[in-house]
C-alpha cells in the first residue's frame, strides 16, 4: 500500500489533494471548529440574557473569565446523570427492538429472488419521501385516545377490569415513534452485510449435520455480526441525541439528553451548561463506538 | 449388496431433463467417479445423493433403504463443494470439528477425533489459522478432513481440484488415492477431467446431456469404449464410418468408405449373426494403436493403407503425426520418440504406410 503511494506521480498526488479536500474542509469547519468552540463555552458563565459572559470584563463584580462551575453543576446533581443513564437505557432499547425487528426482514429480503429485492429495499427506505415531522404526528393521531389502538386496549382492559391507559404522551409512544424512525437505518446495513453470504455455506453446514436452529446461529448470526454492529451505531448515536420525537410524543416525565440540552439553549439560555451537557453526551458516544468497534475489530481477522 | 443404488432417477428444472432415467450402482469401498461435460448433469446427481435435490421419479437407496424422506443433514453422506465452502469465521480446527459439534459428540472426544482429523490431512501446525490464511491446496484438505472426521459412509467430491493448478493438482490427486485407501470411505467424485477421472477411480460413469453413456473401469472405458460420445470424450482417437460387410464369432470385416475392407475385433455383445450384414456405424482406433512406416513397410499388418504426412506434432516424449489417406480421412498416429536424438522420423510431404493390427480399434453401432 505504501509502495503505491510513493509511486504516485505529481499530478495524481496533486489531483488526490483537490478530491480529499473539499469533505475535509467542510468537516474541519462544521464539526471540529464548532467543537473546540463548545469545550471553550462550557467552561465560561452564561451572559446575563443568554450567550456568554465576556472573558474580560469592565466590571470585575460581574461573571466573566473561565470557571469549572458547569461541571460542577453537572455532576453534583444526580438527576443530569440520570437522565443520561435513562436516555442511554431508551437508546439500547430502541435497538434492540430495532435489531430484532430488523433481522427477519432483512434475512427475508436477502434470501428473496435477486429481481424482487430491489424494490423491497425500496420499500423500506420509502418513508423517507415524506417529511420527518410529519411522520412523527401521524404518530399522535394513531396513538391517540380516539384512535382504533387506543379504544382496543383500553375495551381489552375494561374488560379485565383494569383501568384505561393514555397511549399517547407516554414513555411507550416514544418507543414507538424512536423504532418506527430508526428502523431502516438497522435493516440497510444487515441486509447488505446478509446478502453478501454465500449460500455454499449454508448447504454445506446441512450437510454436515446442522438443522436449521444450528445453521442460523453458527453460520448465519455469527457472519452478520459486522452487519450488527453498523446497523446498531446507526440507530443507538442518533437515538441517544433525540428531542424531537421525546417533545412530540412524551410526557412531562419523559425528557432524554436531547431534550435537556435544547432546553438550555432554546428555554433556560445556559450556554455554557448546554456545552457540557453537549460534550459529555459526545464523549458518551464516543465510549460507545469505541466499545462497539473493539467488539468487532476482535472478529475482523477472518474478513 | 451395492452401498448405493440410483434407481431410474430423473430429475427436472421446467421441462429440461437434467438428469434423465440415470441407474448407477456403487460399491463399498469403491472410489467412483462421474465424468462428462459442463452441464451433463454431475453436480444434480450429486445434490440428489446428499439431499439437497429430490429426484423427480426413481430412487435413491442407502445400504438398501430409500433415503427419499431423509433430509440431507439427517444422511449420513458428506459433500466437498467446488468452493470448498469453508466457515471463514471459524478456525481450521473449528471448522474440523463442525460436524462432531452439531452431531452433540462429547467434548474430549471432539478434541480428539480433531485432532487426529487434522494429523491425517496434515495440518496440525494450521490448526488455529482462518481458512483466509491458508493456500488453496490447504482449504481443500481442510475441507476433506471437515467431510471425514465424522466418519461417513459416503463421501460426495464435485470437482474438488478444478480450482487448483496443475502441480497441485497432481499432488492432490495422489493423496486423495491415499486417502481413500486409508479411511476405506466410499468416494463418488465428479469431473470434467477425463485424464484425472482415468487416474483416480475404480470405475467411472460418462454421462452425455443427463444420461449415463457407459460404466467401466478406467481401462475398459479406455480401450473399449461402447458409442462414440465416449470415444470421442475420452482421450484422442481416429473415428472413421464404416458399415458391416460380416460380423463373424471371431472377427468383424468392414467397408470403409473410399479405403477398402478392413477386420476389426468383434463386437462385443454381438452373437455371431446378431450384427446384420450393411449395418452402419464407425470404426474406432487410438493413435497410438496406428503404426506409421515407410512406404510399403507396414504391409505385414492385415489392415494398412497409403497417405502422405500432412501434419506433425513433437511433444516430447511422442510425435504425433496427421496422415492424410487415400479417402481424404486424417488418421493421427503416435511414434514414441525412444531413439535418442531423433526428434521425428518422418516430415510433412512425405509419403508413408500406415496401418493396424486385426484386433485393434472398435466398431462402433450407430
Ligand atoms: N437450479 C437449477 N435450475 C435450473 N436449471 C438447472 C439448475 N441446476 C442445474 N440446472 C441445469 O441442469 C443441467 C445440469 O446441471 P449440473 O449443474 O448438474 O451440471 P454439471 O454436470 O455439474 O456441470 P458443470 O461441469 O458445469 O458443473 C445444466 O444444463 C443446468 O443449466
Ligand atoms: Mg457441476
Amino acid at each position: 500500500m505504501r509502495d503505491n503511494r510513493s509511486r504516485l506521480s505529481p499530478a495524481a498526488r496533486l489531483t488526490k489533494w483537490l478530491v480529499s479536500s473539499p469533505p475535509f474542509a467542510f468537516l474541519l469547519l462544521f464539526f471540529v471548529a464548532p467543537g473546540i468552540i463548545m469545550v471553550f463555552a462550557s467552561f465560561r458563565y452564561p451572559g446575563e440574557f443568554g450567550g456568554l459572559a465576556p472573558i474580560i470584563a469592565a466590571d470585575p463584580n460581574t461573571l466573566h473569565g473561565f470557571t469549572l462551575e458547569t461541571y460542577r453543576f453537572f455532576f453534583g446533581d444526580f438527576i443530569y446523570t440520570e437522565i443520561f443513564a435513562k436516555s442511554f437505557l431508551v437508546a439500547l432499547a430502541t435497538t434492540l427492538i430495532c435489531l430484532i425487528m430488523a433481522y427477519p426482514l432483512a434475512l427475508l429480503i436477502a434470501r428473496s429472488p435477486k429481481n424482487r429485492r430491489d424494490l423491497m429495499v425500496l420499500l423500506v427506505i420509502l418513508p423517507f419521501a415524506s417529511n420527518f415531522l410529519i411522520r412523527i404526528y401521524a404518530w399522535m393521531i394513531l396513538l391517540g385516545p380516539q384512535a382504533a389502538l387506543s379504544l382496543l386496549v383500553n375495551g381489552l382492559l375494561g374488560a379485565f377490569g383494569v383501568a384505561p391507559v393514555r397511549l399517547l404522551f407516554s414513555p411507550f409512544a416514544v418507543l414507538v415513534a424512536l423504532v418506527y424512525v430508526h428502523l431502516p437505518f438497522m435493516v440497510l446495513p444487515l441486509y447488505t452485510n446478509l446478502e453478501k453470504h454465500d449460500p455454499a455455506l449454508l448447504d454445506a453446514a446441512r450437510d454436515l449435520g446442522a438443522n436449521a436452529w444450528q445453521r442460523f446461529w453458527r453460520v448465519t448470526f455469527p457472519l452478520s455480526l459486522p452487519g450488527i454492529f453498523s446497523g446498531s451505531t446507526l440507530v443507538f448515536i442518533p437515538v441517544l441525541g433525540m428531542f424531537a420525537i421525546p417533545d412530540i410524543l412524551g410526557g412531562t416525565g419523559d425528557m432524554l439528553i436531547g431534550n435537556l440540552i435544547k432546553e438550555q439553549f432554546l428555554g433556560t439560555r445556559d450556554w455554557p451548561f448546554g456545552s457540557t451537557l453537549s460534550i459529555m453526551l459526545t464523549i458518551t458516544v464516543l465510549a460507545c463506538v469505541w466499545f462497539a468497534a473493539r467488539l468487532g475489530g476482535r472478529r475482523r481477522r477472518h474478513a | 449388496m451395492a452401498l448405493l443404488e440410483i434407481k431410474n432417477v430423473t430429475r427436472r428444472f421446467g421441462d429440461f431433463a437434467a438428469v434423465d432415467n440415470v441407474s448407477l450402482s456403487i460399491e463399498a469401498g469403491e472410489f467412483f467417479t462421474l465424468l462428462g461435460p459442463s452441464g451433463c448433469g454431475k453436480t444434480t446427481i450429486l445434490r440428489m445423493i446428499a439431499g439437497f435435490y429430490l429426484p423427480d421419479s426413481g430412487q435413491i437407496l442407502l445400504d438398501g433403504k430409500d433415503l427419499a424422506d431423509t433430509p440431507p443433514e439427517k444422511r449420513p453422506v458428506r459433500t466437498v463443494f467446488q468452493s470448498y465452502a469453508l466457515f471463514p469465521h471459524m478456525t481450521v480446527a473449528q471448522n474440523i470439528a463442525f460436524p462432531l459439534k452439531m452431531a452433540r459428540c462429547a467434548p474430549q472426544d471432539i478434541q480428539k477425533r480433531t485432532r487426529e482429523t487434522l494429523e491425517q490431512v496434515r495440518l496440525a501446525d494450521k490448526a488455529e489459522h482462518y481458512p483466509n490464511e491458508l493456500s488453496g491446496g490447504q482449504q481443500q484438505r481442510v475441507a476433506l478432513g471437515r467431510a471425514l472426521v465424522s466418519h461417513p459412509r459416503l463421501l460426495l467430491l464435485d470437482e474438488p481440484l478444478a480450482a487448483l493448478d496443475a502441480k497441485l493438482r497432481e499432488e492432490m490427486q495422489l493423496e486423495l488415492i491415499s486417502l481413500q485407501r486409508e479411511v476405506g470411505v466410499t468416494f463418488v467424485f465428479v469431473t470434467h477431467a477425463q485424464d484425472e477421472a482415468l487416474a483416480l477411480s475404480h470405475r467411472i460413469a460418462v454421462m452425455n446431456r443427463g444420461r449415463v453413456e457407459q460404466v467401466d473401469e478406467p481401462s475398459k472405458l479406455y480401450g473399449f469404449p461402447q458409442s462414440r460420445f465416449v470415444a470421442d470424450f475420452i482421450g484422442h482417437i481416429n473415428m472413421m464410418d464404416a458399415q458391416v460387410i460380416e460380423a463373424a464369432h471371431g472377427h468383424t470385416r468392414l467397408a470403409i468408405p473410399g479405403l477398402g475392407e478392413i477386420t476389426a475385433p468383434p463386437v462385443a455383445g454381438v452373437t455371431a449373426g446378431g450384427l446384420a450384414s450393411g449395418a452402419k456405424g464407425a470404426f474406432a482406433i487410438r493413435p497410438e494403436q496406428v503404426r506409421i512406416g515407410i512406404h510399403g513397410e507396414a504391409a505385414e499388418l492385415k489392415n494398412h493403407f497409403p497417405g502422405e504426412v500432412r501434419n506433425l506434432l513433437y511433444r516430447g516424449d511422442v510425435t504425433v503425426y496427421k496422415v492424410h489417406l487415400a479417402n481424404g480421412l486424417m488418421v493421427e498416429a503416435l511414434l514414441p520418440n525412444s531413439a535418442p536424438g531423433r526428434a521425428e522420423i518422418f516430415e510433412v510431404g512425405d509419403t508413408v504406410s500406415i496401418g493396424w493390427r486385426h484386433d485393434a480399434g472398435v466398431f462402433l453401432h450407430a
